[in-house]
């Protein structure tokens, strides 16, 4: 297995454009002034610095394909009680800067190998997206289906990016006219979705990560194959 | 280091509560709650499977079940701890048994300077025994006069609150006393070998 790309130090990025994915995130195009390779999977730390020396760091998934390799692009749910995710979704815009370091993590990543089936919630999509796009652009033969579950339609990030490879499930409202009534995963969604020897990654609230991930051992995944992020303030 | 930069509007609201400032790591926040974060599934460990074992560079290597676990003398943590992932949660506590206790009966070799904890699941991870001693480390059963959860890695984990987070364990059921450091699973995939919040050693390098 190969040594994931590890992390350097803070640096300053401009924020070359900004763009809403749904009403409540916001994805940032980040230009390094020191660029790194990246796998896709890995996220930043982003740091904040108020005027009286106070500072704030979060971390967030890298949501681009290392294979774009003029930007990274960051998507941020924006947290209503939250301390950086509001400011970054309402008041950062292009031609801001943002300090940030990365890339980090060695274990949510992915590195070429199949097959492949990513399940996401909610925002747990934005390193899935990371893992989707780097297949399209770099390994289109390799064998990569994506489950997302959303409560709502104004919920899914990158809607007209999300083709064949992707299965759409609502748990609360379906777009109009969708043939299906709102409902989460079951482990039929699961079982037909699994690839015998694949790896699957799960991204998304904690509670929705555990569920799925008992749904996948159910399917015959054994747990080393099972890579997890959970998200989330609690 | 940026030296003087500023984030143009931020002006930060998570500064930590009127007496509690100095109780903040660097890059920490205060969080009220308890997020939980695990790699893989969460383990489902009855009790009357569970066991723990100490072993390795010991003179007896012990193993306890959950009932000559609970036997043991117990103690309890009142404080800090703080997650890689930038919350901290203050004021909280836990008991359970001291490993100073678990190594009391197990008697670590004058070689044995590092432990490797391995939990059921196959998580490991590395923490030099010197962290471990001396009443700075605990096998915990309960959070705040309960049961620990299965989610926050009961029915027992290591408790080492004076490291990051990943450190404490979840699910523990194995401490192997080492002469050599050998890394964990979180430390063979970016993090820091030790881990101290207050020195912000949260990656390999830090």
């Amino acid at each position: 297995m190969t040594d994931a790309p590890s992390v350097t130090g803070w640096q300053i990025a401009d924020v070359v454009a900004a763009w809403p994915e749904t009403p409540t995130a916001k994805t940032l195009r980040l230009k390094l002034a020191e660029p790194w390779p990246f796998l896709p999977g890995q996220h930043v730390d982003v740091r904040l610095t108020a005027p009286d020396g106070y500072q704030a760091q979060r971390s967030y998934s890298i949501a681009s394909s290392p294979a774009d390799a003029h930007a990274i692009e960051i998507t941020v749910q924006r947290l209503e009680d939250g301390e950086v995710s509001p400011y970054l979704c309402d008041v950062l815009e292009a031609g801001d800067q943002l300090e940030l370091r990365g890339p980090i993590g060695g274990y949510f990543v992915w590195r070429g190998e199949g097959p492949v089936l990513l399940i996401g919630g909610g925002s747990g999509l934005v390193p899935l997206m990371s893992i989707l796009r780097h297949r399209r652009l770099t390994a289109p033969d390799v064998p990569m289906r994506a489950l997302v579950s959303v409560r709502t339609p104004g919920d899914l990030l990158y809607a007209g990016e999300l083709g064949d490879d992707a299965r759409l499930l609502y748990t609360r409202a379906g777009p109009p006219g969708w043939a299906e009534p709102p409902r989460r995963l079951t482990p039929a969604d699961v079982a037909d979705a699994a690839y015998p020897d694949g790896l699957a990654f799960v991204c998304g609230p904690t509670g929705f990560v555990d569920r799925v991930a008992d749904l996948l051992l159910q399917a015959g995944y054994p747990a080393e194959r099972i890579l997890t992020e959970r998200f989330g303030p609690t | 280091m940026s030296g003087g930069f500023i984030s143009r509007g931020f002006f930060g609201k998570r500064r930590p509560p009127e007496g509690m400032e100095g109780r903040l790591p660097p890059g920490q926040y205060y969080e009220s709650g308890f997020p939980v974060l695990t790699v893989g599934p969460t383990e489902k460990i009855e009790t009357d499977a569970w066991t723990l074992r100490v072993d390795g560079l010991v003179e007896h290597a012990v193993e306890w079940n959950w009932n000559s676990f609970q036997a043991l003398p117990r103690t309890t943590y009142e404080g800090d701890i703080h997650c890689v992932t930038k919350w901290s949660k203050l004021g909280t506590n836990f008991s359970g048994v001291s490993v100073d206790e678990l190594l009391k009966l197990a008697q670590p070799q004058p070689e044995a300077k590092y432990v490797l904890a391995t939990s059921f699941g196959g998580y490991t991870t590395n923490v030099p025994l010197a962290d471990l001693v001396d009443g700075k480390a605990w096998v915990a059963d309960t959070h705040e006069g309960q049961p620990l959860p299965r989610e926050h890695g009961g029915p027992a984990r290591l408790l080492v609150p004076h490291l990051y987070f990943w450190k404490s364990a979840k699910w523990v059921t194995k401490l192997t006393l080492l002469a050599e450091d050998e890394w964990g699973f979180w430390e063979r995939n970016g993090y820091h070998h030790r881990g101290d919040p207050w020195k912000e050693q949260r990656y390999t390098g830090d």
